[in-house]
């Protein structure tokens, strides 16, 4: 890359349409060079922010900056910004060639160098020799690629990804998910990133922006965002959680004393005021045993599932219905096995703003 | 400012400082007299007429441009310019709708301004006004996409901004003219009285046929001839359809071209050859007066005729509709109630017919519509069964010549035909039992009921050979002496028509018909790429792009459709017979009525097309840094090849059959085939009018090879249909 990376700031964006209002009042900053995620439910606004960065919806309010510019008012033609369409939007009528040549020839470079360019981006992606061929021949994975030279030729400041694995099946998904990375990487581009697939988000990004009903739940690091979720709908949405009901006993510096059931364990307080509190336990950190260990839930087996690495059991007990997940898949628990809860370690955190 | 916001300022300038202002008559650019007095007179430019005091009305328009020009001068992008821009656009649009409007060819047009500033008066606008109205209306454009309008696309506001303004020039305007002409007498003064008293005319809605042996109202006649074709066209395309899907019928590549024929043939070409069938000279009339001492009568005049004409013309609009209703109906449906033990033919009634119940609905309406406006059919069959369509022709044309009784008469024809359209629009627009999901449906279409097969057979194959009969008789006629009478092959009437004499200065076309038939086509080819732009450039706004109005922006576009050839005829000839626009008598009028009826196909064409062209590639295109125009060009256009076929093959085909609207609008100098061929069927020179008309259908046909051939196919690689970018769009 010639040009330096470029950070997307957005200041207060807000996107109406008419009644309804897609994103509200976003502020977030991309860091120059970084992988950053937008993870979401369908029709959190996700998908409408990463257009809001192409310059494919103008904002309602606010003010939108790529490189230290403002390109608010700008049209998605006049912004230095390429997208990798999640349909991946290969032009039909042209070949692999002229797809990936489109941006240069159509901002008025000659031919011959349009076509250079479109080589290079192709060997970038590993697809020299199919220059010839019309999309519908290409493999979904081979389209994937194309797409990707096509927003690369231009190099431009952000490259912007909707959705990219979700036409490719789940073997490719995993390879193309750390090309992307890879690429990302080697070619220090701006990336930002559109999925609804948790696990992809976690394995991808520098930073994950979570975001809930048109704005933004939290923004952190892959690790803050699963170890520390602020809220339920984080703790819930990254990864899975059991979220019960608990009671913040005494806090004494960072840590608390937190009362589950019969459990007593002590945990950061996250600034939660004493009384009834929520906790996230992680399914993995839901230690199941048949012996009675001071302290333990009682609990009873009610569904279990087989899953090759694991073992999947939902456990009813007295502070609610737990899922739990087991490595130990050598002698697994029938349902209705009365069994012992204790969690581990790591893997359970206080929620605030539950 | 843009680049291209600046060369619209310019336009607007030479527009209104170089280019004549008015529509200069009678004389060519290149002869002397033209430029004898330039830059004043006749052919002076807006700037110098202005501002001598001449035509001092002209003088403000200078004023935006002016500030235009500053605006120039000073360069840059401002943040500002956008408000400007807008201002300039409004004002000098604005100005020079009232400066048009208020004077006319022969004066003021409100007394009071004539007392006030004296008399005056002006010609049609010229190159000069128009280029400089154009300027502004895309100034205005610019302006509005610099203030955030269509997400800043100044090519997406310029083609709103011109879609709207030449739809409400050329189908708006001249509708509203219509409405003022009713409530004025002949001379053009207000006159409300007038209106009521010709509206509730006896002769428009009276009853008498009900209740005595005199004649029903013009009005009652045309509603009943609609109703009874809708339904008529209705039962027989939908029996046609049936055959079509859910027999086993073989000979159905025959049925398809019967199904197609009528479309390029002239609407009256079909009652033409009723006559020379049925007719008092006819060669069935006669065969029956000698085999069976049968009467020769004029049975095949009036009613009958009529109602026989337009089944034979619009049948194949109700089998297409049909066709694709029956095929629209999922055969799993089917399959389910079989399963659930019913009969075929409960199956048939309570499941298919039900779920075909709004096609059928759509199929009625279209029929009804084009029944009430055919003209062809009923001015030469109707004989004394008189039809609105007609009736209003002959107020305009005939003895008794009355502009406001034609004005009074359209009002009720679309006042009908608005209606049905309302009604398609509004009942039928949202409601579709069609249930082709993008899931593959692997059930069979269940056979048709026996009992209903055979009443579909014994329909429509009756009609499907007297449509061929028909054909034959239009084919045939051209090379006898007089159908009916002398069978004796002759090339007379081709030769009458398209005599070709060698001459000592080359080949000189004698024959009376070549001048329209050249006429014809290079109005038809003019028009036809002109209104598959139009159209498709509206398919575009609506299917592509967001903007405020869209609805009623679609309504107003589709609503050219509802409107029937005969008033748009009367209302271009109210419209644009005094300045500020004055066009009748050219070729000009023909191409732009043409471009307004037809628009509506290309527009649903486009559409369709367009809905199934994935939109994440135009904005793939957009953030690869093309614009619009570029998009539209290099992305949209290619892949749009069947629709732009489809609107030019339409285009071309309705320029070259139309009767109703232009019938009103030709000129000696540009004299259309087919108005030509009606004035030989009132002549009586049945022979040269069928020989005509089975030229223009070969020309047609030509002509559509050659759209194919020039357009081509799109390539969209082997695969087509599992093509990733014909998925609909994905969150």
């Amino acid at each position: 890359m010639t040009k330096p990376a470029a950070a997307v700031e957005f200041r207060s964006v807000t996107k109406r349409y008419g009644p309804v209002t897609a994103v509200n009042a976003v502020s977030f900053v991309i860091d120059p060079g970084t992988l950053v995620t937008l993870l979401g439910p369908s029709g959190c606004g996700k998908t409408t922010t990463l257009r809001l960065i192409a310059g494919l919806e103008l904002a309602s309010e606010g003010q939108i900056l790529i490189g230290q510019r403002d390109v608010t008012k700008l049209s998605a033609a006049d912004r230095d910004v390429s997208m990798v369409f999640q349909s991946y939007a290969l032009f039909p009528h042209m070949t692999v060639a002229e797809n990936v040549a489109y941006g240069p020839s159509v901002s008025g470079t000659p031919k011959a160098e349009a076509q250079a360019m479109a080589a290079e981006k192709l060997a970038l992606v590993g697809l020299s020799g199919l220059e010839k061929r019309l999309p519908s021949e290409l493999s979904g994975g081979q389209q994937q690629r194309v797409a990707v030279a096509r927003a690369l030729v231009l190099e431009p400041q952000v490259l912007l990804f909707d959705e990219p694995l979700s036409n490719l099946d789940a073997k490719l998904r995993r390879r193309v998910r750390d090309d992307i990375r890879e690429l990302q990487q080697k070619l220090n581009l701006t990336v930002a990133y559109v999925t609804h697939d948790q696990e992809e988000a976690l394995a991808v990004s520098d930073r994950i922006i979570v975001m809930s009903n048109a704005a933004i739940a939290q923004t952190g690091r892959p690790r803050d965002l699963y170890e520390a979720p602020n809220s339920v709908f984080v703790a819930d949405f990254i990864g899975d959680a059991n979220l019960l009901a608990a009671e913040l006993l005494t806090r004494q510096g960072d840590l608390g004393r937190i009362r589950l059931g019969g459990l007593e364990i002590t945990l950061p307080h996250r600034n939660v005021s004493t009384g009834a509190i929520r906790l996230a336990v992680r399914p993995e950190s839901v230690l199941l045993d048949q012996r009675s260990p001071p302290g333990a839930i009682e609990g009873r087996i009610t569904k279990a599932a087989y899953l090759g690495t694991h073992m999947e059991y939902t456990v009813a007990s007295p502070v609610g219905d737990l899922f739990s997940i087991d490595h130990r898949t050598g002698a697994p628990y029938a349902v209705g096995t009365t069994v012992w809860i204790t969690l581990a370690a790591h893997g359970a955190v206080v929620v605030p703003n539950a | 400012m843009t680049r291209s916001a600046a060369l619209w300022l310019v336009l607007g300038g030479i527009g209104y400082a170089i280019l004549p202002w008015y529509l200069v008559e009678g004389l060519s650019p290149l002869s002397a007299k033209w430029w004898a007095s330039y830059p004043f007179g006749n052919a002076g430019s807006g700037l110098f007429l202005g501002w001598s005091g001449d035509r001092w009305w002209l003088g403000p328009t200078f004023l935006p441009l002016l500030v235009g020009a500053a605006l120039l001068v000073r360069g840059g992008r401002r943040p500002e310019d956008g408000r400007w821009l807008t201002w300039i656009g409004a004002a000098g649009l604005v100005w020079m709708v009232i400066a048009g409007f208020a004077i006319d060819h022969r004066n003021w047009t409100i007394d009071l301004f004539a007392e006030w500033f004296g008399p005056e008066k002006q010609a049609g606008m010229g190159y000069g006004a128009f280029a400089t109205a154009l300027a502004f209306l895309m100034v205005l454009a610019h302006g509005l996409a610099a203030r955030g309008f269509c997400r800043s696309d100044a090519f997406v506001v310029s083609a709103i901004a011109l879609v709207l303004g030449l739809v409400l020039l050329f189908v708006f305007f001249p509708i509203a003219q219509i409405l003022v002409s009713a409530v004025e007498d002949n001379n053009g003064h207000f006159a409300p009285g007038i209106f009521f008293v010709k509206f509730f005319d006896r002769s428009v809605w009276g009853l008498d046929c009900v209740y005595s042996n005199l004649r029903c109202g013009v009005a009652w006649n045309t509603l009943f001839l609609a109703v009874v074709v809708g339904v008529g066209t209705t039962v027989l395309g939908l029996a046609f359809a049936l055959i079509a899907l859910r027999t086993r019928f073989q000979a159905k590549g025959v049925l398809r071209a019967l199904t197609i024929l009528p479309i390029i043939t002239p609407p009256f070409v079909i009652g033409l050859a009723l006559i020379l069938l049925f007719g008092r000279s006819g060669a069935v009339t006669g065969l029956l007066f000698e085999w069976f001492d049968v009467p020769r009568t004029r049975w095949i005049y009036g009613f009958t005729g009529v109602f026989i004409a337009q089944m034979l013309a619009f049948t194949p609009i109700a089998f297409l509709v049909l066709i694709g209703v029956v095929q629209g109906i999922s055969p799993s449906l089917e399959e389910a109630s079989q399963t659930l033990r019913a009969s075929r033919w409960t199956t048939f009634r309570t499941v298919s017919l039900p779920l075909m119940r709004p096609g059928l609905a759509n199929a009625f309406l279209l029929g009804f519509v084009e029944s009430m406006a055919d003209f062809g059919n009923p001015l030469v069959l109707g004989g004394n069964y008189e039809v609105l369509s007609t009736k209003i022709f002959f107020a305009v044309v005939g003895a008794a010549h009355d502009q406001s009784r034609a004005a009074v008469l359209s009002i009720v024809l679309l006042t009908f035909t608005l209606g049905a359209f309302y009604a398609q629009y509004r009942w039928l627009g949202n409601r579709s039992y069609t249930t082709v999901t993008g899931k593959g449906d692997s059930g069979l279409p269940v056979p048709m009921p026996k009992r209903m097969a055979w009443l579909c057979y014994g329909t429509a194959i009756p009609w499907a050979m007297f449509t061929a009969v028909i054909y034959v008789v239009i084919l045939v006629g051209g090379f006898v002496k007089t159908m009916g009478r002398d069978y004796t092959p002759t090339l007379q009437h081709y030769i009458t028509g398209f005599g070709i004499e060698q001459t000592s200065r080359g080949l000189y076309f004698a024959g009376s018909a070549w001048d329209s038939l050249w006429t014809t086509i290079k109005v038809a080819a003019v028009a036809a790429p002109l209104t598959a732009i139009v159209g498709l450039l509206t398919a575009y706004l609506l299917a592509r792009q967001r903007f405020v109005g869209k609805r009623s922006f679609e309504f107003i576009t589709m609503l050219s459709f509802a409107i029937p050839g005969t008033v748009v005829g009367v209302s271009y000839i109210l419209a644009f017979n005094v300045p500020p626009i004055e066009i009748t008598g050219t070729g000009l009028i023909l191409v732009i009525c043409f471009i307004f009826r037809n628009m509506p196909v290309g527009v649903r064409a486009g559409i369709a097309t367009m809905s199934q062209i994935d939109r994440s590639l135009d904005e793939a295109s957009l953030t690869l840094g093309a614009r619009s125009f570029t998009t539209v060009r290099r992305v949209i256009l290619p892949l749009l090849r069947p629709a732009v076929v489809a609107s030019l093959v339409y285009a071309f085909v309705r320029a070259m059959t139309a009767v109703s609207a232009i019938i009103f609008l030709v000129s000696a100098q540009y004299n259309m085939a087919t108005a030509y061929i009606v004035g030989r069927v009132e002549a009586g020179e049945f022979g040269l009018a069928i020989a005509y008309s089975s030229v223009l259908i070969v020309v047609m046909l030509l002509a559509i090879l050659v759209i194919q051939l020039l357009v081509g196919e799109r390539r969209l690689g082997r695969r087509t249909a599992a093509a990733p970018v014909l998925q609909a769009a994905g969150g």
